[in-house]
């Protein structure tokens, strides 16, 4: 199949590093990192929805921040289309913003409490130049009615606090597009929504993609939620991605023991079923001291000798799924 | 009628705020069995949470219970004098809150949480004892007892509920009330805190009230489920019941609108509208304007709470032809 890829990311890794009290540093010569994001490989293909998938503090959402040039990596490439993100100035960088688009989790911090809707939305529009007065007016009010706030000439006046989450998320949708982006990495946008409305939202990011020809990042550590709305899926497990592929594949044919269990633990809204759940050992362990050989090993229910030395590369178990674990047969 | 352990009957609860009065539980009734767990459901302002907290009379202010009878042993609890009402919560109700960083301590080890609360209602037991305890119950929840010398910070998120439960559970009440117990935690840890909350709910034959917005995990995990909607109930039934046969347009909808990991080609329907300000609720049914079933009716009277069929009560008009 040929697929167009939009983003791609390299190797990319990012570390920080741990802040220590004066007299640890006197002691120890060591320097500490967080390896939040440990060499990544991935693309995004043009019109899909790529879920970035895994418990708090496995490094999706600053993966997204890092993809987008919020945040520089500590090493590794990300390219959007042919360009080298990572190689950008701040100004070729600020031009490529428009381009790709963030939505976050909480649509209330995400906007100005004094600044009404309408002028946050245009206000992109002002800060790259495109567009003031009547002219930007207009095309607010278009987003508005493309996101589903309608009418518009309600909305435009509001201030964030007269919306309810769903709106507000509605909002922050208009505001990423208004500068017509190509690509949106949308971290969480429904987990701070009420259930009743976050099938509307999700239904509203689809719509929109079509419409719009965008493309999807999306982070969420709800793999129900995932699978209703990828086409594929990376599973992240302490900054590595253990698992990728067509959603099809990951949810009906796991191979590493973490996505199993993963998948096992999501509660299924059915009274007859009753699910056995897939033991782990103990927790996530600290992102500082990453385990040798396979990171998962300590918790892993199969690990055998070679998983606590070597640390398996992903590899190819059908033409679109490919998973990190020395035990997984192709 | 067989012997409940707890009964509330009508239950009543306003907020009287500056901008006026916001009942936040409208009349709420259900009876509650030996080790059984209900599964109170509902979005963010429907007063799942004010209905736990009023069990044990602690809304907060400008909160006020202001109808209803909540009936524990024969005794009415919310009529109770403030000492009689202490030697009630964390002895025979208990409570495991959301963020259990916020209910520990963070100055005191875990040990000294155990004491305190166990000395409180038995003066008579030694600190020595207490401690002694406080390690079976950290053993009964799968936390090492060497960890009682902790402080709080020094466990993670899902230790930190385990103590919860543990402390919930110290005194062997009748009921636990927990409230959203798993929401900050990550899913594989929510399992097993789910798992481990039936265990103690077996080990000690406690009942369990279970307030959560995750409709999955109450059909997952509850004997019986209550729908609440901008503070009142619109249905309840048990949980076989309701999945096989939901009446309220909005539990249709709730059911509708959740991603079930098991089918294939889901498709999801959407509730339409969002849920209504409680400083002014629409006329008539909470929820016609989000209905697709509303009729001329709906919008004039509310519907009062009728049993369709045994154990099954439903808010709503639809359901009035089928009941004498």
């Amino acid at each position: 199949m040929n697929h167009i890829e939009i983003v791609r990311v390299e190797n990319l890794k990012k570390y920080f590093p741990v802040e220590k009290s004066f007299l640890e540093r006197l002691l120890t010569r060591t320097r500490s990192f967080v390896h939040a994001v440990d060499s990544i490989t991935f693309s995004v293909r043009k019109g899909e929805v790529f879920t970035l998938a895994g418990e708090s503090g496995c490094g999706k959402t600053t993966t997204g921040k890092l993809i987008l040039g919020l945040i520089p990596p500590t090493s590794g490439k990300v390219f959007f289309k042919d360009q080298e993100i990572t190689k950008l100035d701040s100004e070729k960088l600020r031009l490529l913003r428009r381009k790709m688009q963030i939505i976050f989790q909480d649509p209330y911090a995400s906007f100005n409490p004094r600044m009404k809707i309408g002028e946050a939305i245009g206000h992109p529009l002002e800060i790259h130049g495109l567009a003031t007065g009547e002219e930007k007016r207009k095309k607010v009010l278009a987003m508005l009615e493309r996101v589903g706030l309608t009418p518009p000439e309600q909305f435009i006046d509001l201030y964030p606090h007269q919306l309810s989450g769903g709106q507000r998320q509605r909002a922050a949708m208009a505001r990423s597009l208004i500068l017509e982006p190509e690509f949106i990495v949308a971290d969480e946008p429904v987990s701070m929504i009420d259930v009743s409305l976050r099938t509307t939202i999700i239904d509203l990011m689809l719509d929109l993609k079509k419409a719009l020809q965008l493309t999807y990042l999306f982070i969420t550590h709800d793999l129900a939620i995932a699978k209703y709305i990828s086409d594929r899926i990376a599973i992240m497990y302490l900054g590595k991605i253990v698992e990728m592929g067509d959603k099809r594949e990951i949810f009906s044919n796991p191979m590493h023991p973490y996505t199993q269990a993963l998948l096992s633990a999501i509660p299924v809204p059915n009274p007859e079923r009753k699910r056995k759940i897939m033991e782990l050992k103990g927790e996530v362990p600290s992102a500082i001291k990453i385990p040798v050989g396979c990171r998962f090993h300590p918790r892993c229910p199969f690990a055998e000798d070679i998983c606590m030395k070597e640390e398996p590369e992903l590899k190819a178990v059908t033409a679109d799924h490919i998973v990190a674990c020395h035990l997984a047969k192709g | 009628m067989q012997k409940q352990l707890l009964t509330v009957e009508n239950l009543t609860v306003e907020y009287w705020t500056k901008k006026g009065k916001v009942r936040a539980v409208d009349g709420v009734s259900f009876y509650l069995g030996k080790a059984e767990t209900l599964g109170v459901v509902g979005e963010s302002g429907s007063g799942k949470s004010t209905l736990g907290l009023s069990l044990i009379r602690l809304v907060p202010p400008p909160g006020r219970i202001v109808k209803g009878h909540v009936w524990l042993e024969g005794r009415d609890i919310l009529k109770l004098r403030e000492e009689e009402i202490r030697s009630i919560r964390g002895r025979k109700i208990s409570f495991v809150f959301q963020d259990p960083m916020t209910s520990l301590n963070p100055v005191k080890k875990i040990g000294e949480h155990f004491v305190e609360l166990i000395q409180t209602h038995e003066p008579k037991v030694s600190r020595k004892e207490a401690l002694e305890r406080a390690e079976q119950l950290l053993k009964d929840v799968g936390i090492q007892p060497e960890r009682i010398d902790d402080y709080p910070h020094q466990l993670s998120g899902g230790m930190r509920q385990r103590v919860m439960i543990a402390l919930a559970i110290a005194l062997n009440p009748y009921v636990v009330v927990a409230d959203e117990p798993t929401t900050a935690l990550d899913v594989i840890v929510q399992a097993k805190i789910l798992d481990l909350l039936k265990v103690v709910q077996s080990m000690y034959d406690t009942a369990l009230i279970f307030i959560t917005h995750d409709l999955s995990i109450a059909i997952e995990r509850c004997d019986k489920i209550l729908v609440m909607y901008a503070g009142q109930m619109v249905e309840h039934s048990n949980v076989r019941d309701m999945c096989r046969n939901p009446q309220h347009p909005y539990t249709q909808g709730l059911l509708k609108s959740i991603p079930n990991i098991e089918l294939t080609e889901q498709k999801l329907e959407a509730i339409p509208g969002s849920p209504p300000d409680l400083l002014n609720p629409p006329n008539g049914c909470r929820f016609w304007p989000r209905c697709s079933y509303a009729m001329e009716r709906c919008r004039k009277a509310e519907p009062q709470l009728i049993e369709t069929e045994t154990d099954h009560f439903v808010r709503c008009f639809l359901y009035e032809g089928m009941v004498e």
